[in-house]
């Protein structure tokens, strides 16, 4: 029985001539990620356990994003000990203000992860990297901590569910609506511990900012990771950013699977994911009569350049509905230059939106647009929990950039196709 | 090694924003974190909670974000075990990296009510209902998880190979 292209990736980094789902074992690390929120908990585990050293300075990226710019007094203590530990063993990729962006947006536009590779970050939505052909996977700050001193950890090996991709997406419809709709089918613990991996003719059409988008919310149906196979697509980013030699990795023809789920994206429509679960899928045609009073633009699911084209295109010539509120965070520094040189900055300002520094600030309730109660926000962000930004009894819908536009334009949840 | 004390029920899909919401991530103190653990859903769990309590849930405990600080809370908050259909994969490595007991039994998790009095014995992986005079057989961990907790954790097996 052949390997899943998860399962060859990890058997490489054991060592190994072959894995088996289910089985136990030690992998090499090419890259360890923290942010400022988990980082000072891996940095006091490291140092109680007594290290001295890190096992590759080239190797482990810190990221000050959450609650970057600091948002308190507490925040800015937290990155200042990530700061310090970043100069005492002068770690190649630590990114603070003024250089920084959201972590799963940033290290892909770095060319910090490869296909091939397999890292693993201190932050759940680590498993974005997948859409490289990589393996990456959340993990705690302890891992973290341990990992940055040996350079590698322990997996349970996952087995697989195949996501057999046919069509192509119509217009409007976006990596966010297929991942939405792929977690309202299988539900959000419908891949706990496994992998979900892309596969058929459909993945061509997809680019990679959809492909991001949808590994990056791999976690959110329970999975360890997300994963497309490497293509035209991808080499075509890697080129240019990654310039150390990395291996394409294939699934075997007859690689395991446990079930194969078939979408067609040509039948996938715009997707809003309702309070308080990221599997309630509902039409984004559905929701006329629940008004909005903000909308939010950006995070590591969907603060890429092209998601902010998709708002961009939506906003011009048009202004938010009286009672909307609109914040929009290009993810990455450079996300945000482009914004202005593409003149999407003035479209956002002319449409009453604000565009703030890169953060993930609003998505987990940290800062920077949190809700009051009874509020409801259309976010195109990863996670719609009870009180995830703000007041328990506000309510966050999941969506793409150009529903969340189309939906701060008509002061309800809307299509963008009916605006 | 055991556990004994009164059951706190949650259902499915309990996620770490509930047991420890964001806004409270600018701290390490576990002290301050357990103050707030489960109060977006469940304001009264750490004025009731006592020491050697024990959790209860449905499917999916733990899910979403990776924050260790989730189960840092419930432990400092007291709660001796969580038991629960199962876990989310990222909570169920952080709980046993930082020493947090958890049982995956769906039979207990389906049986023990909010109160009820419930004693566990980790070594055989027997949970018993004391309220309601019953057993429930738990899932026991893997020989590989044992004898990393036997070794006192993630990071003293980590240290204890290097020496």
């Amino acid at each position: 029985m052949g390997m899943t292209m998860t399962q060859k990736i990890l058997a490489h980094h054991a060592g190994l001539p072959e894995v088996r789902a289910g089985q136990l074992i030690q992998a090499r690390l090419d890259l360890v990620l923290g942010n400022d929120i988990t980082t000072p908990v891996a940095i006091n585990e490291f140092e109680a356990a007594g290290f001295d050293k890190v096992f590759d300075k080239s190797k482990i990226a810190l990221v000050m994003d959450h609650f970057a710019p600091n948002k308190d007094i507490k925040a800015a203590t937290q990155c200042k000990q990530c700061r310090t530990f970043a100069r005492k063993f002068d770690i190649d990729h630590y990114y603070d203000v003024g250089a920084m962006g959201i972590e799963h947006a940033l290290l892909p536009e770095k060319g910090l992860v490869a296909p091939g590779e397999a890292v693993i970050g201190a932050d759940s939505h680590t498993c974005t990297y997948g859409a490289l052909g990589a393996f990456s996977t959340g993990v705690g700050s302890t891992d973290m901590g341990a990992a940055m001193a040996a350079g590698e950890t322990w997996f349970k090996v996952p087995s697989a569910i195949r996501v057999h991709l046919t069509g192509a997406l119509r217009p409007y419809v976006s990596g966010k609506d297929v991942i939405l709709t792929l977690i309202g089918m299988i539900g959000v613990d419908g891949a706990r511990y496994q992998s979900l991996e892309f596969t058929g003719p459909g993945v061509a059409s997809l680019s990679i900012y959809d492909r991001l988008t949808i590994c990056n919310m791999a976690i959110e149906a329970g999975g360890k990771n997300g994963i497309f196979p490497v293509d035209d697509v991808t080499r075509a980013y890697v080129e240019g950013r990654v310039d150390r030699p990395w291996t394409a990795y294939e699934a075997d023809p007859d690689a395991e699977y446990e079930r194969t789920v078939e979408i067609d994206l040509s039948s996938v429509d715009c997707t809003v994911a309702y309070p308080h679960l990221p599997e309630n899928a509902h039409s984004a045609r559905e929701g006329k009569d629940i008004a909005i009073d903000q909308i939010v633009i950006g995070s590591c699911t969907n603060g890429q350049l092209a998601d902010m084209a998709a708002a961009a295109e939506i906003l011009k010539g048009r202004h938010l509905a009286p009672n909307v509120r609109g914040i929009v965070i290009p993810a990455t520094e450079h996300v945000y230059r482009e914004c202005m040189h593409l003149g999407y900055t003035d479209i956002f300002l002319d449409a009453g939106c604000i565009v703030s520094t890169p953060t993930c600030g609003p998505c987990l309730g940290g800062y920077m647009g949190i809700l009051a109660e009874g509020e409801r926000c259309v976010s195109t962000t990863n996670r719609n929990f009870v009180g995830r930004m703000g007041h328990v009894k506000s309510e966050v819908y999941l969506a793409s950039p150009a529903v969340a536009a189309a939906s701060g334009i008509a002061g309800h949840i809307c299509h963008p196709g009916e605006i | 090694m055991n556990a004994h004390g009164i059951a706190h029920k949650y259902g499915d899909h309990v996620d770490t924003d509930v047991i420890i919401p964001a806004r409270y991530l600018n701290t390490q103190s576990h002290r301050e974190l357990a103050s707030h653990c489960m109060e977006d859903i469940d304001k009264d769990f750490i004025h009731n909670v006592k020491d050697g309590d024990i959790m209860v849930a449905g499917l999916n405990f733990g899910c979403g974000s990776s924050r260790e600080h989730a189960p840092i809370a419930i432990k400092a908050a007291g709660v001796s075990c969580v038991i629960a259909k199962n876990f989310a994969r990222i909570f169920y490595r952080n709980a046993i990296n930082i020493g947090l007991a958890i049982l995956e039994c769906p039979a207990a998790s389906e049986g023990i009510g909010a109160g009820d009095e419930v004693s566990v014995d980790f070594d055989t992986g027997v949970i018993t209902n004391v309220t309601k005079n019953e057993t429930y057989q738990a899932e026991p961990f893997p020989p590989f998880i044992k004898d990393m907790i036997a070794k006192g954790g993630l990071m003293a097996s980590l240290k204890a190979r290097e020496a």
